[in-house]
């Protein structure tokens, strides 16, 4: 288990069972889209915060950073240490709770259905932005930016090439290789 | 060298104290020890090596950075985005020496007469330097030798990377005529021991080939080569105590175990950045000095100048791989000279800069979420990016003040950071963002986005150099004016921000008073 401490007011975690929890999802679960998302089953070993509540953060997750080129399983890392921050702080367990309650009650509002049952995105970014200036979505927003963006695994995905001084920097491999350029 | 690091007494009274290890400290130190002159520098923050240093955004922010407790308020868009994070410096031995990119460039003539050239502006407290380009040209010199700085002394310029040719693409297209890979202290071949720059990329993450001018691996280390410097990391200065006569005598601080701890002192110069130097000038208030050490004329903390910046990145249709090379990997100087006709006074720089894609995320466009702010990201690969950075007003109001409530793990009140942007800085910030869209427009960029400021790497003016004892905190020598061997030794001295980056000028003039200060001890003055 690896647990990178970062900006002390963000901070990201990894955790190992996420990997066995997303070993034993059946195949179809892996496939991008929010209907999937939304699956609970997919939190079956949340041990605190339930898996209706881990599913609607993953697909928060999707909706405020979403990328079609990323699975859902990056999502879930990233939202995945909330459960145990929740595990070992009543505050933010009742943060997120309560949160999750004020989304489903917009949600409800406006579409009749909990936020993880909207079917299109629209309609869910309409939800998220009736809770926006809330602080639940706050935090949720401010530790994504990290939590998301700071996997290695999808940097490819963005074409960025990470870390170079162990390859000798980029002085041998493309630094000035641009061949667009209209010539002046 | 030998294995003698000095090691000096807490009651020696006799060594000049140095707090802050960075750009001003590091190099102090440094000319001092030559000098023969005994030395401690108490850093706060922790030693490193260059294989310390990591290719991976946040991970080297959480290991260089200073994230202790700082307060951002007024209505500058930092405060907002960052209100803990009003500053982006480092708490380690080499100070900010370790992130900055290493553009090193001199004042204008100009730059040091900032009133008398811009006149009076309404809400700036403009003064002129005490000193003039002149009297600071041979310590350029020194400094661009020492530094190693490009375009200097024969070093030849480094060679543009992808960045940088998309900005000069499109800066010629404008009609641009100043446009070069920069001045930059680091190496486009090897020299004083130190090898040259291989494109890494990560500058602001540590230089892992130390070709970057650091006063980590150059000045501390040659210091310390003289048996006359002594660094310890992880020391804390919380206060500065002086005599009865009012002259300082020592410095209180915490050690690497948090105990409190008190070394003896001849004299003392402060350099820990222009947010933590007055916070300690502000924490050592005593009943004689009720309003803090060298606070007579009430400056201290006052004139926060933080550079007038912002960036534009643009989205092309093909790939630039910014993050490849030299993060400042070139500049336009043509908007650089003061020409009013453009709607404010002072000039700014155009200079190449680029994040990796975690900082991207973070810094963009702070607080940004959905399909808008994703496709930017999503531009990654095909961005390229340039930072504007002009000269900013000094404003009274603009200030450190010492937090009513907050305090640190040592219990030091920490730092509150006001700051508004006055109107001419908002004027050079509009006028850099539309030039610069201009640039990537003429190449054909598809999307172009303003960005705003990131949290202040520039911090400047706090402790300001004046000719007259009640418009600053230091003469022309950065001593101040109340307290004769108290003095002040990074760019918290600057009268004045300049439109230029402001390192180098950091360095000349540390360079400069250390030839003043042992004038001053040999004529038994301090
Ligand atoms: C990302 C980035 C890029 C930059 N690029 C450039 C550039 O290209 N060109 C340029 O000119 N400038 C650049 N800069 C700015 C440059 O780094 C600073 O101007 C310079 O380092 C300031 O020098 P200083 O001595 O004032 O402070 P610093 O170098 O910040 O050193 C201050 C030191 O004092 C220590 N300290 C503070 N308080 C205490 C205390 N109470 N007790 C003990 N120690 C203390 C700190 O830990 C720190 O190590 C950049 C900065 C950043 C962040
Ligand atoms: S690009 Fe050059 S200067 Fe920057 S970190 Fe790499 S080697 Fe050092």
């Amino acid at each position: 288990m690896t647990s990178r401490k970062i900006d002390p007011r963000i901070k990201v975690t990894r955790r190992n069972f996420l990997q066995s929890s997303a070993a034993a999802l059946p195949a179809g679960a892996l496939v991008a889209g929010g209907a999937t998302l939304g699956a609970e089953s997919a939190w079956a070993q949340a041990s605190t915060l339930t898996p209706h509540t881990m599913a609607t953060l993953t697909l928060m997750a999707r909706d405020i950073y979403p990328h079609d080129q990323i699975g859902d399983a990056s999502y879930r890392k990233a939202v995945a240490h909330w459960d145990t921050d929740a595990a070992a702080s009543p505050a933010k367990h009742s943060m997120i709770n309560d949160g999750v309650a004020q989304l489903n009650a917009e949600s409800k509002k406006r579409f009749k259905a909990d936020y993880v049952k909207l079917p299109d995105e629209a309609s869910r970014v309409t939800v998220l932005k009736a809770i926006e200036a809330h602080p639940f979505f706050k935090a949720v927003r401010a530790d994504l930016v990290v939590s998301l963006y700071n996997q290695h695994d999808l940097w490819p995905k963005f074409g960025y090439e990470g870390a170079s001084a162990q390859l000798g920097g980029y002085i041998h491999r493309g630094f000035n290789d641009i061949d667009w350029l209209p010539t002046a | 060298m030998t294995n003698k690091l000095a090691k000096f007494d807490l009651n020696d009274d006799s060594v000049f104290v140095i707090i802050g290890s960075g750009a001003g400290g590091g190099t102090l130190g440094n000319e001092l020890a030559q000098k023969g002159v005994k030395v401690v520098i108490l850093e706060a923050g922790a030693r490193f090596n260059i294989p310390d240093f990591v290719n991976d955004e946040w991970p080297s922010f959480q290991q260089l950075a200073w994230t202790d407790p700082r307060v951002a308020s007024g209505s500058w868009q930092v405060a907002k985005d960052f209100p803990n994070l009003p500053a982006w410096i480092v708490k380690a031995v080499g100070g900010t020496s370790i992130h900055w990119a290493g553009a090193s460039l001199r004042f204008g003539e100009w730059e040091y007469k900032a009133k008398t050239t811009y006149g009076d502006i309404k809400g700036a407290n403009l003064l002129d330097w005490p000193i003039t380009l002149a009297e600071m040209e041979p310590y350029y010199a020194n400094a661009e030798n020492r530094m190693g700085v490009n375009g200097t002394n024969g070093i030849p310029h480094l060679p543009g990377n992808n960045n940088f040719k998309v900005m000069q693409a499109g800066a010629t297209k404008i009609g641009y005529k100043t446009v070069f890979t920069g001045n930059m202290a680091i190496n486009s071949q090897p020299r004083d021991g130190r090898g040259s720059c291989e494109q890494i990329g990560f500058c602001f993450q540590g230089c892992k080939s130390g070709a970057k001018w650091s006063t980590l691996y150059t000045e501390i280390p040659k210091g310390e080569a003289t048996g006359n410097l002594e660094v310890r990391p992880l020391s804390q200065a919380i206060t500065i105590e002086h005599d009865a006569s009012g002259k300082v005598t020592a410095v209180v601080y915490a050690d690497a175990k948090g105990v409190m701890q008190r070394q003896k002192a001849r004299a003392i110069a402060v350099a820990g950045n222009s947010i933590e130097s007055p916070r300690l000038l502000l924490n050592s208030a005593s009943s004689k000095y009720p309003d803090g050490l060298a606070n007579s004329s009430g400056q201290v903390g006052r004139n926060y100048m933080r550079h007038t910046t912002g960036s534009v990145y643009a989205s092309f249709e093909r790939p630039v791989h910014m993050y490849r090379g030299t993060t400042m990997a070139g500049i336009i100087r043509d908007e650089s000279t003061n020409n009013p006709k453009r709607g404010f006074v002072g000039g700014y720089e155009m200079e190449t800069i680029s994040l990796g894609l975690p900082f991207a995320a973070a810094f963009f466009q702070p607080g940004a979420w959905g399909r808008d702010f994703t496709s930017k990201l999503d531009d990654y690969p095909n961005t390229a990016g340039m930072w504007i950075i002009g000269e900013d007003m000094p404003q009274e109001t603009n200030r450190v003040t010492l937090d009513g409530t907050l305090k640190d793990k040592f219990g030091m009140k920490v730092a509150n950071v006001h700051f508004d942007d006055h109107p001419n800085d908002i004027a050079m910030r509009k006028h850099g963002y539309q030039q610069g869209t201009a640039v990537y427009q003429a190449i054909g960029a598809t999307r172009v986005s303003e960005v705003p400021p990131y949290p202040s790497t520039h911090n400047l003016g706090t402790n300001r150099m004046s000719a007259n004892a009640r418009d600053g905190v230091v003469n022309k020598y950065g001593q101040t004016h109340d307290i004769k061997n108290l003095f002040i030794s990074d760019g918290s001295q600057f009268t004045t921000g300049a439109g230029v980056n402001p390192t180098l000028t950091i360095v000349a003039l540390a360079v400069r008073q250390g030839d003043n200060i042992a004038g001053m001890m040999t004529r038994g003055e301090i």
